[in-house]
């Protein structure tokens, strides 16, 4: 009866709508210092899960485990949102629309949430501002507002605002699908540079060479399951599964 | 008889002191309309049930009645459960509310706009709900209103007129007390009205430099 649990461990996670299941049964573990991908076509569910992991899109079966915690847990309405803030608070998440504050600079986009909830001074949040806007290459807009600064510039602020929290994970969601392709370099660089200092990721993405490049693992989803997964020299290279070609095929082909 | 305003300095100070008490009206309930307007606006959209309901039948009977009688009603309908408002307080806190309540439709529907991503991005850093409502939502909310919410306060500051009715001297009840003495009624309303208009005046200015301190936030 041995249960060891990984670092992020999902157990048969289920979502449906109504009659329409959007993950069916999935299972996945990532270890610590892991880097995993998630591809796949839209509406295959990957940002579901994704969001499954937080909490954003609750599950309507299956478990989430973080760190040997139990992050979706039946508790009554008061403790659970108690619970669920704490676990949040852990798990860094960057989104498509880069979804800033817009009425804060960056430095306010970053320091918020430290100095409500960890209790920051006002000093000692400046300066972790200035630290995690600088490690993503931002600190002289530190005192921008995000009208002023370019999609990429924002998601690099974004990512700033996530790791303030000093997360255990990071999650995500097509962080440069929204970007023009000349400033998807620029967060794809943040990205792997977070990848050598071993924090571990979750990325759901459209883009198979930079999974391939940095992932350990790569998922491949389609309609509510995984339909393959492996290294992404195996995947990429060799996949097995038709549906996992016929995605890679069709992806290849709206690259050209 | 053509207009004679030779009478004026002889009794501009009736009518500037009743100009304090039009800005000083104007200004705390326009306040209390913003700061209520908000608290109104969260009950509305987030309190349990037995919250909401009697709110709405209170929120209704601010829009759908005048605020005349509800003036009449804090004034002297509160006198007979004991609480005896002085004229001042009882406008201002009629006016206020009055204000609050179309102030809290605005606000409602510029709370509901904010794009939901913005909820997320703070629930997902650990904020609670409240905390999200409180310091991203909301003011994102609130500068969505700016200009329609002036527009309320200038409503506001015409209806103080109203708070004369209830013997608060401001500037049309002066106006007309002078009257009462000169017997020179275009002169003095006129007089009134330019103090209005540059009470209005000094309004829109607030509101430009509001709405420009705000606009490279958005």
């Amino acid at each position: 009866m041995t249960d060891e649990k990984s670092f992020v461990e999902i157990r048969h996670a289920q979502k449906a709508f109504g009659k329409l299941e959007v993950l069916k049964d999935i299972s996945l573990s990532v270890d610590k210092g892991q880097i995993v991908g998630i591809i796949g076509s839209s509406g295959s569910g990957k940002s579901t899960l994704l969001r499954a992991i937080n909490d954003l899109d609750p599950l309507t079966g299956g478990e989430v485990w973080l760190d040997g915690v139990e992050v979706n847990q039946k508790l009554p309405h008061r403790q659970y949102e108690k619970h669920i803030n704490q676990m949040r608070q852990q798990v860094g998440m960057v989104f498509q629309h880069f979804n800033l504050f817009p009425h804060m600079t960056a430095r306010e986009n970053v320091t918020m949430a430290p100095m409500l909830l960890k209790g920051l001074s006002k000093d000692e949040a400046n300066t972790l501002a200035e630290e995690q806007l600088d490690n993503v290459g931002m600190l002289e807009r530190i005192d921008y507002y995000p009208s002023q600064l370019s999609g990429g510039q924002k998601q690099r602020v974004a990512i700033a605002r996530a790791l303030a929290m000093k997360p255990k994970l990071m999650l995500f969601d097509e962080a440069t699908s929204a970007l023009d392709p000349e400033l998807v370099e620029e967060v794809n660089q943040v990205m792997r540079k977070l990848a050598e200092q071993h924090m571990t990721m979750i990325i759901v993405t459209h883009e198979m060479d930079f999974a391939a490049s940095v992932c350990d693992r790569v998922l491949f989803m389609d309609q509510g399951v995984v339909v393959e997964e492996g290294p992404p020299s195996m995947l990429f290279k060799n996949p097995t599964q038709p549906r996992t070609r016929e995605f890679l095929r069709k992806h290849l082909e709206n690259a050209k | 008889m053509g207009l004679d305003f030779s009478m004026v300095p002889k009794y501009l100070d009736i009518i500037l002191l009743g100009c304090a008490y039009t800005i000083g009206i104007t200004v705390a309930a326009a306040i209390l309309s913003f700061f209520g307007g908000i608290v109104f606006a969260v009950i509305a959209l987030y309190a349990p049930w037995v919250i909401r309901q009697p709110f709405r039948l209170v929120a209704w009977i601010f829009m759908g009645t005048p605020l005349l009688l509800q003036l009449f009603l804090i004034y002297f309908g509160l006198v007979q459960v004991g609480i005896d408002l002085p004229a001042v307080v009882a406008g201002i806190i009629g006016l206020g509310l009055h204000f609050a309540v179309y102030n809290s439709e605005l606000i409602q529907t510029a709370i509901l706009s904010v794009d939901k991503g913005q909820m997320e991005a703070a629930r997902t850093l650990g904020l609670s709900r409240g905390e999200a409502l409180r310091k991203v939502v909301i003011p994102q909310a609130v500068r969505d209103v700016i200009p329609p919410i002036s527009n309320n306060m200038i409503a506001l500051l015409k209806d103080s007129a109203l708070v004369s009715v209830i013997g608060v001297s401001e500037l049309t009840l002066s106006a007309q007390r002078v009257i009462g003495k000169t017997y020179r009624p275009f002169e003095f309303y006129l007089l009134a009205a330019a103090f209005y208009y540059v009470i209005n005046l000094a309004m829109e200015w607030v509101q430009r430099k509001i709405e420009r301190r705000i606009s490279i936030s958005r």
